[in-house]
């Protein structure tokens, strides 16, 4: 069972045996959220990148249509950085996040 | 009387999209650019039900398409929750582009059509806010060995007319397509057309229809701005004949047709497909009276020179009487026309690539401006 939350400045709590995550949000993205910098959710155990998607998009649909298409792929120039390193080097969306580790979305350079 | 906003040009571009706003065509105020740094290949205007919805369809290179509409005039935007076009899971698909939205015809206030990329038709019930598959396109035995224009393989015209059965659509490439089941089941429409990239100039399908519109008359006179070739059908594209003698040149992308005189249409050469510009760098609208067995040059008002392409959505009439005629290059310039083509004006300069634009007469500003949008 997931707890989501959202938060501009904050910290939020979990529960003794969960662990928490956080999803840092690209400026150009935050008024999907209200103006937050990042999401948090909390789950049993250790989670994939796109199932922690899955859990701090929930509540904002058109943010999960900006990350990945209706296939579940995530979009061409989406990146997202576990601990630095860009997910597609790893295990794409099945790369696994441990509690404490930074996930940050990025725009990737491209566009002219 | 017209009031402030009896007119109203939409202008979408690679970067962006703009509104104009007239009173009487001749002066235009423009506002934006609204969806910054977004591509607008698609827009429709939907004056139908007693108000003026805005659709757009729009394509950010990072975060994907998308389909958005305004009640007013662009104040305000709703982007729908879930998208308001999805690929159902089992097609595995996703939605690259929206090409095309059209409103339906005024017997059926509510309903839009869409065409998009991968090459797909949609409709919508509800004013355009969701669409939902046509599945009869979708499994067509053909999709395999349809292509893909230099833009993506996309439906990007869709005619409609008060029969709800008759639907008319083309693509790049795949040439055009006519259902008469409402959708549930379609048939190519393109003999005699040329497809000079293919081994068989001829075939049944995989010509690259740029762009089709339909004669005032119906009747099933249609016009076609192909890859090469600019045609007319008198049989609903059961055959058709070229009508490109008189034109500069019979390379273009789009092709309009007069809301309500029949023969009346215009094209916007582009000198070959190499080259891809107006003949010479003079750019020109050309206007037949008689369904193309003739042409005038039209250039009143545009500049001297010109040197970049007008592409298939980036021209349009609306319904007014004389009719204005709209057009927009990919030099970002927006020429209006108040007299059929007689003489243009600028409406914008210096505007990203103009992708499409779409005019519409708003209530009280003329005696038909109940429809607009439908005769592309």
């Amino acid at each position: 069972m997931a707890e989501i939350k959202g938060a501009a400045n904050g910290s939020s709590t979990s529960s003794a045996d969960s662990a928490e995550y956080s999803v840092l949000l690209p400026g150009v993205l935050q008024p999907l959220v209200g103006g937050q910098s990042y999401l948090t959710a909390s789950a049993d155990g250790a989670v994939t990148v796109g199932r922690l998607l899955d859990l701090v998009t929930g509540d904002y649909p058109i943010l999960a249509r900006r990350l990945r298409d209706e296939t579940g792929a995530l979009r061409r120039y989406v990146n997202i950085y576990v601990n630095g390193d860009e997910v597609r080097r790893l295990d794409g969306l099945k790369t696994e996040v441990a509690a404490g580790q930074e996930i940050l979305i990025v725009q990737s350079v491209a566009g002219g | 009387m017209a009031n402030a906003e009896s007119y109203v040009l939409a202008i979408g571009t690679k970067k962006g999209m703009w509104l104009a706003t007239s009173p009487d065509r001749s002066t235009w105020s423009l506002s934006g650019p609204f969806f910054i740094t977004s591509e607008v290949p698609s827009i429709g205007i939907d004056t139908r039900d007693g108000r003026t919805r805005i659709m757009v369809g729009v394509r950010s290179e990072h975060w994907g398409p998308t389909v958005a509409h305004s009640d007013d005039l662009g104040a305000t935007w709703t982007e729908p929750d879930h998208g308001a076009i999805t690929f159902p899971e089992d097609t595995e698909a996703a939605l690259e582009r929206v090409w095309q939205i059209q409103p339906d015809s005024a017997e059926r206030p509510g309903v839009v059509w869409a065409g998009c990329e991968p090459i797909s038709v949609w409709k919508s019930t509800d004013g355009g806010e969701h669409f939902e598959l046509n599945r009869g396109l979708w499994d067509h035995p053909h999709r395999t060995e349809w292509g893909a224009g230099f833009g993506g393989p996309a439906a990007h015209s869709i005619l409609l007319d008060s029969d709800e059965d008759r639907v008319l659509i083309a693509m790049s490439t795949g040439g055009v397509y006519r259902s008469l089941d409402a959708g549930a089941s379609w048939e190519p429409r393109n003999r005699g057309i040329q497809a000079d990239f293919l081994p068989d100039r001829y075939p049944e399908f995989g010509q690259c229809v740029h762009k089709i519109a339909a004669d005032a008359a119906g009747g099933g006179r249609l016009y076609a701005q192909n890859h090469g070739g600019v045609y007319r059908s008198d049989d609903d594209g059961g055959t058709w004949e070229s009508i490109a003698e008189g034109l500069p040149a019979d390379f273009g992308f789009t092709v309009l047709a007069h809301p309500h005189r029949s023969g009346t249409a215009w094209v916007i050469p582009m000198h070959a497909e190499e080259h891809r510009i107006p003949p010479e760098g003079r750019l020109a609208v050309h206007r037949t009276h008689d369904a193309g067995s003739t042409w005038t040059r039209l250039d009143s008002g545009l500049p001297d020179h010109e040197y970049n392409a007008v592409l298939r959505d980036a021209a349009w009439v609306d319904t007014a009487e004389p009719t204005g005629v709209y057009f927009g290059t990919r030099s970002g310039f927006v020429y209006a026309s108040a007299d059929e083509g007689e003489t243009f004006a600028e409406v914008a300069s210096h505007l990203p690539d103009v992708l499409c634009v779409r005019a519409a007469v708003l209530n009280g500003a003329a005696s038909d401006a109940s429809v607009t949008g439908s005769h592309g």
